[in-house]
């Protein structure tokens, strides 16, 4: 199981789907996940955060339960099958936003015990400033929750964009060691990360490198 | 590590144990949330189903008012947040006992930031109806490793007083015939044991006594005996209510008078 991990706007998701394109080429068998995706808690989750009710620590044991239901249905069946699975986010979100909301950071830790640890988890560490310009060039709305507005820091989603998510970025400097988060910086060109990423990868699978301008251009 | 049964590491503290003093958190609890100092009080009665639990609460609630107490009730699962998702899961079986232990987990955190902890501000008695031992004896039962689920439930506040109605597995099942018969989630049904709903019902809160007698000591319960009469049982509960309020200081409104 790979990891990636980062903020909104670090391109975490774009170089996990080069990723698995390059995998899939390769022959092997990929199953993509993302972080708060199942079925089960869609709906409390949206009830929530339509009437905007959702405390910290209810918004930490919501994202633990859909987790939860994940693992057990959407990540361990694959890996007992011999797939890849690709995780977009983990629990290492979890333990950087809930902390930065101000859950207890041992408590998230003992929470996510029932996790199982990925193969590699890789962090792509992304300055604030070019997280947002990224994000408000793509002029998608800021989320409710991922600016943090719950918090009631600002009311303005820019800003508190900025606050909430520094905080997490403080959080994963502390999860990186702790965890042995690989850490792939997102000012590099998209190509340039994604050679990285896949050589990190490679050493886990033990297969040839491959050249990602070769596969990317294929 | 298996994901069937989590376990959380050795090292550290930080979940709901006994020798904790009421009215604060069990283990790491809420740090952006402090409750220090707080006037009202949390009294929890537990007991599995058909012992008479909720009609002694409402017999002790008329009692407290009379008296000039503030009394505000909470109910398991009965949080705004969390009860359509928990009924819903439910009702298509498809809650493991991971995201079951989780669920419960969350509705409770809703109900305590919501409900319980602005009420014990305000000085409000409150009544606990189940709390958070009636998780911990559920997960007990379908195999959830007991130190986790302690840890999940650090934040949760210990209350001043846990009354535990006991009744032995027989004369629980008897009971629970004779009120309109056994629910296919008391009886434990979920953990697939067999098709035999009585044998399941008994097994079952067997497990259950057992869950709650091993936490009887280590959370301090006050075990009155289920098999007692309604009345015989709400006159000690009002015996011991009333000893604990009168020397905790928050006299009532009729006493003060005199």
């Amino acid at each position: 199981m790979f990891v990636v991990e980062g903020i909104d706007g670090s391109g975490k998701t774009t170089q996990l789907s080069l990723l698995a394109k390059w995998l899939a080429s390769t022959g092997q068998r990929v199953f993509v996940t993302e972080w708060n995706s199942s079925a089960l808690v869609k709906a409390a989750t949206k009830s929530g955060k339509k009437k905007n009710t959702l405390t910290p620590m209810t918004f930490s044991l919501l994202h633990a339960t859909d987790f939860a239901d994940r693992l057990l249905y959407k990540i361990i069946p694959p890996l007992k099958a011999g797939m890849i699975v690709l995780a977009d986010r983990y629990a290492y979100t979890a333990f950087a936003r809930d902390a930065a909301r101000g859950v207890d950071r041992n408590w998230v830790r003992d929470l996510y015990s029932f996790a199982v640890r990925p193969d590699l988890a890789v962090y792509f560490k992304v300055p604030i400033d070019v997280s947002l310009d990224r994000l408000l060039a793509r002029r998608v709305k800021l989320k409710f929750y991922e600016a943090g507005m719950d918090l009631g820091w600002s009311t303005n989603p820019t800003e508190s964009f900025r606050l909430f998510q520094s905080k997490v970025l403080e959080e994963y400097e502390d999860i990186v060691p702790e965890f042995d988060l690989g850490v792939i910086k997102a000012s590099a060109s998209i190509t340039e990360q994604q050679r990285q990423f896949r050589d990190m990868v490679s050493k886990i699978l033990e297969v040839p490198k491959h050249d990602a301008r070769e596969s990317t251009r294929a | 590590m298996t994901p069937e049964s989590p376990r959380a590491p050795d090292d550290g503290n930080g979940g709901a144990h006994g020798g904790v003093t009421a009215g604060h958190y069990y283990g790491h609890g809420m740090p952006y949330l402090s409750i220090a100092n707080y006037p009202g009080k949390i009294i929890a009665i537990e007991s599995t189903d058909g012992v008479g639990r909720t009609t002694q609460i409402r017999l002790l609630r008329e009692w407290l008012e009379v008296q000039g107490y503030g009394v505000v009730e909470t109910e398991w699962t009965r949080s705004a947040l969390m009860q359509p998702t928990i009924e819903m899961a439910k009702s298509s079986n498809t809650l493991n006992k991971l995201t079951f232990v989780l669920l419960y987990a969350c509705d409770f955190a809703d109900r305590l930031e919501k409900e319980i902890i602005p009420a014990l501000k305000a000085g409000f008695i409150v009544l606990a109806d189940r709390y958070i031992y009636t998780a911990i004896a559920r997960a007990g039962v379908r195999g959830v490793d007991s130190e986790w689920i302690r840890r999940l439930y650090g934040f949760a506040i210990a209350p001043h007083l846990v009354f535990y109605l006991k009744l032995d597995a027989e004369a629980l099942a008897r009971r629970v015939l004779e009120a309109g018969g056994m629910d296919y989630w008391e009886s434990g049904m979920d953990m697939k044991a067999g098709d035999d709903i009585f044998d399941n019902f008994r097994n079952y809160q067997r497990q259950l006594l057992k869950e709650y007698s091993s936490m009887a000591d280590e959370f301090g319960f006050r075990v009155l005996d289920g098999r007692k009469s309604v009345n015989w049982i709400q006159e000690e509960l009002r015996r011991q209510i009333g000893e604990f309020l009168g020397e905790s200081g928050a006299k009532a409104a009729t006493a003060t008078q005199d």
